[in-house]
């Protein structure tokens, strides 16, 4: 209602003073800069103490990598993006033996339950937080939101030259607020809770898992 | 509701006191989040650098609040985002109900929401046969129990799980009685994911609003949060409306501040900000999101230099776990959505001090609220405030509602003896006198019903015929 909106801002316009003097605000003090080693050992440290995997692997080695982990589980499936270029190069060497990858395709109107069904996701990354062990993801359209969330098993593959020190050097350095996407999510491990007498549980409604593939060279 | 509930403080405390298992409970649960908090922010240093930064950017959003909010509303309309205002509780809801009815839409699944408590919303929703479903374990727990939350970040602390197993056996069909925490959490992640699938509805609360970019941060653990956001094709954010911030680089120290001084986690699982509904050729996310801005007696406390502290709050509950009051009695003991220091500050505000001014009273000072505190709200001055409003009248504008409530003839004239006999020698010398003749006479007055509420827990002194001063002056010992 327009007049609870106007009533609201006359009565915060009048209690704001007006004359008001700034204090000075302290400067954020300066971050360590880190080296990518660093970065990749610090993150896969705190990441690792809140129950990811994290596998440090390269470019040749990666694909591997996945296919161990996932030789390693019985799967119904991977859910993954076809569209993207991680997406590509999964269908273009995949082995008859694998989980069956899973595209999503359609909107989720029309695909909600079997996104619930299934055992596993694979998404990219768009960066990593090394000072407190996250993963950033920006979903699109095609990588879409529910792939990091409804799975049990969220695989996520993350490039290491885009682990920034800090999400303050992040949001500075990728300029996020020119250009915010609908959805930006950093994600530290699979899912917890500490509800019932603060006992730590892994796996609520979120990922009971969470691997990461640190490509690294 | 809770204003038109009168809350019986008393009893309510004895109550709580006289609760071994609730005490034992909540002991273990507190000292737990304090030993969490102080390992995270081991380096004093950096953590009152990191606080002195929170303290100056939650200062500086509440000087610009009126413009802020209209540039958060600008920024997500333009977004796409609908945003409403709510004078009040009644109105939100309102707000809510309708976006929810105009959707045909029965199912509703919740998020972990402060002002929706505040609000009240899940009560007005199953008024008109809308199932209002608390996914947050927490939370989930204390729906099945017909409870409201006792923290406002661990909800359901004050019970163990030997009481959530058989809740669990006894609420949830064919559900066997466990007391494995694990499998406590499965039973509630099989039952809350068929939900998540079938909502029609997700209604969260919001951390941090970004007036920048129109962006929404939701801090949590379980994806519960994400679930509510993403799977139903709608989305209902309520927030109080001094959660907005100026700019996307205010948020990385207040999350910081936020989760260590919550739960001692230096970033949460998910941190999950939303500046859009689904876009032309996006998956999924909700096709409309609603932001409801509640004022509900905000824009009077923004009006005083004092009272204004309070709103800097990012509810993290850390003043709750460190306070010797609420650690003993827990949430439900006072009686209203906000427990603890931060919610004995906040809610005599908004209710007005003759329903909750007695919220002020239960604390001793200790200032263990104000140490702790990522902010730096000076909740015990503003606590003392609201005790010295509760007797006087004034006529400030900014006083707060309710001022002069307790104000009574017998307790002045007391204050004003009190004064006088501290003030001069003749009084002083009297007041002994008396009391010296009077003596142990006085005990008599415990039972006089002013005096009861005081002695019911304390004993009565008993005076001594002879002051020490007399006895001192007789001995000829010299009193200069």
């Amino acid at each position: 209602m327009s007049s609870s909106r106007d009533n609201i801002l006359a009565r915060l316009r009048a209690a704001v003073p007006q004359d008001h003097a700034v204090a000075p605000e302290p400067a954020t003090p300066p971050s360590v800069e880190l080296s990518r080693t660093e970065k990749v050992a610090r993150l896969k440290q705190r990441m690792e103490a809140m129950h990811a995997e994290v596998v440090v692997t390269d470019a040749a080695g990666w694909r591997d990598a996945l296919k161990t982990v996932l030789r390693n589980r019985s799967l119904n499936g991977l859910l993954y993006a076809p569209a993207t270029a991680l997406g590509q190069e999964l269908a273009a060497a995949w082995d008859s033996d694998l989980p069956p990858l899973v595209g999503y395709t359609e909107d989720v109107e029309q695909s909600k339950e079997r996104l619930f069904a299934i055992d596993a996701s694979i998404t990219s990354t768009q960066g990593g937080l090394a000072d407190v062990g996250a993963l950033i993801l920006w979903p699109d359209p095609n990588e879409p939101r529910l792939m990091s969330l409804a799975p049990p098993l969220h695989i996520a593959v993350l490039d290491a030259t885009k682990i920034h020190d800090s999400l303050a050097d992040a949001i500075a350095l990728e300029r996020w607020q020119e250009r915010m996407p609908t959805n930006v999510l950093l994600i530290s491990g699979p899912s917890k809770t500490a509800d019932i007498e603060l006992v730590l549980t892994f796996g609520v409604h979120g990922p009971k898992e969470l691997i990461v593939l640190i490509l690294d060279g | 509701m809770a204003s038109s509930v009168v809350v019986d403080f008393p009893k309510n405390f004895a109550n709580a006191l006289s609760n071994p298992q609730l005490r034992r409970n909540l002991r273990a649960a507190m000292d737990t989040l304090g030993m969490r908090r102080r390992a995270i922010f081991s380096d004093k240093d950096a953590f009152e650098a990191l606080r002195a930064q929170g303290d100056a950017i939650r200062q500086r959003s509440l000087r610009q609040l009126p413009q802020l909010l209209e540039q958060l509303e600008k920024k997500c309309t333009e977004n796409g985002i609908q945003v409403h205002w709510a004078e009040t509780t009644t109105e939100a809801s309102q707000i809510c109900l309708s976006i929810i009815q105009s959707h045909h839409a029965t199912r509703v699944i919740k998020g972990k929401s402060m002002v929706s408590e505040e609000m009240h919303l899940n009560h007005v929703l199953e008024e008109h046969g809308i199932e209002a479903l608390e996914t947050d374990l927490g939370e989930y727990i204390i729906q099945l129990d017909h409870e409201t939350p006792s923290h406002i970040i661990v909800p359901a602390i004050h019970k163990n799980r030997d009481q959530i197993a058989r809740l669990f056996h006894d609420k949830i069909p064919n559900t066997p009685y466990t007391e494995v925490v694990e499998e406590l959490n499965a039973i509630a992640r099989k039952v809350l994911r068929e939900k998540f699938c079938a909502g029609e509805v997700g209604v969260s609360g919001v951390n941090f609003a970004v007036a920048e970019t129109g962006t929404l941060c939701l801090v949590e653990n379980e994806g519960n949060g994400r679930m509510c956001t993403t799977a139903p094709p709608v989305h209902i954010a309520v927030m109080g409306l001094e959660k907005v911030v100026e700019r996307l680089t205010d948020v990385p120290p207040l999350l910081r501040l936020l989760t260590g001084s919550a739960t001692g986690q230096l970033i949460t699982t998910y941190f999950n900000m939303i500046t859009s509904p689904r876009k032309s050729g996006e998956k999924d996310g909700p096709k409309e999101v609603h932001l409801v801005l509640l004022d509900n007696g905000r824009s009077k406390i923004l009006a005083d230099p004092e009272l204004r502290q309070t709103l800097k709050c990012i509810r993290c509950g850390a003043c709750l776990n460190h306070c010797p009051v609420y650690t003993r009695l827990g949430g439900h003991a006072y009686g209203y959505v906000y427990p603890g220091p931060i919610g004995s500050i906040l809610t005599p505000q908004i209710e007005g001090l003759e329903n909750a001014g007695a919220m002020a009273s239960a604390s001793t000072l200790c200032g263990a609220c104000e140490e702790v505190c990522p902010v730096k709200i000076p909740i015990t001055h503003i606590l003392r405030r609201l005790r010295n409003e509760s007797y006087s009248k004034t006529d400030s504008p900014n006083a707060v509602k309710g001022h002069g409530y307790k104000s009574n003839l017998a307790e002045s004239l007391t204050w004003k003896g009190w004064a006088l006999t501290n003030s001069a020698p003749w009084a002083n010398v009297l007041n002994a006198k008396l009391l010296g003749l009077l003596g142990s006479q006085l005990t008599k007055l415990s039972k006089v019903e002013l005096v009861k509420n005081w002695t019911q827990v304390r004993t009565m002194p008993k005076f001594a015929s002879k002051s020490l001063h007399a006895l001192a002056k007789e001995k000829g010992i010299s009193d200069e």
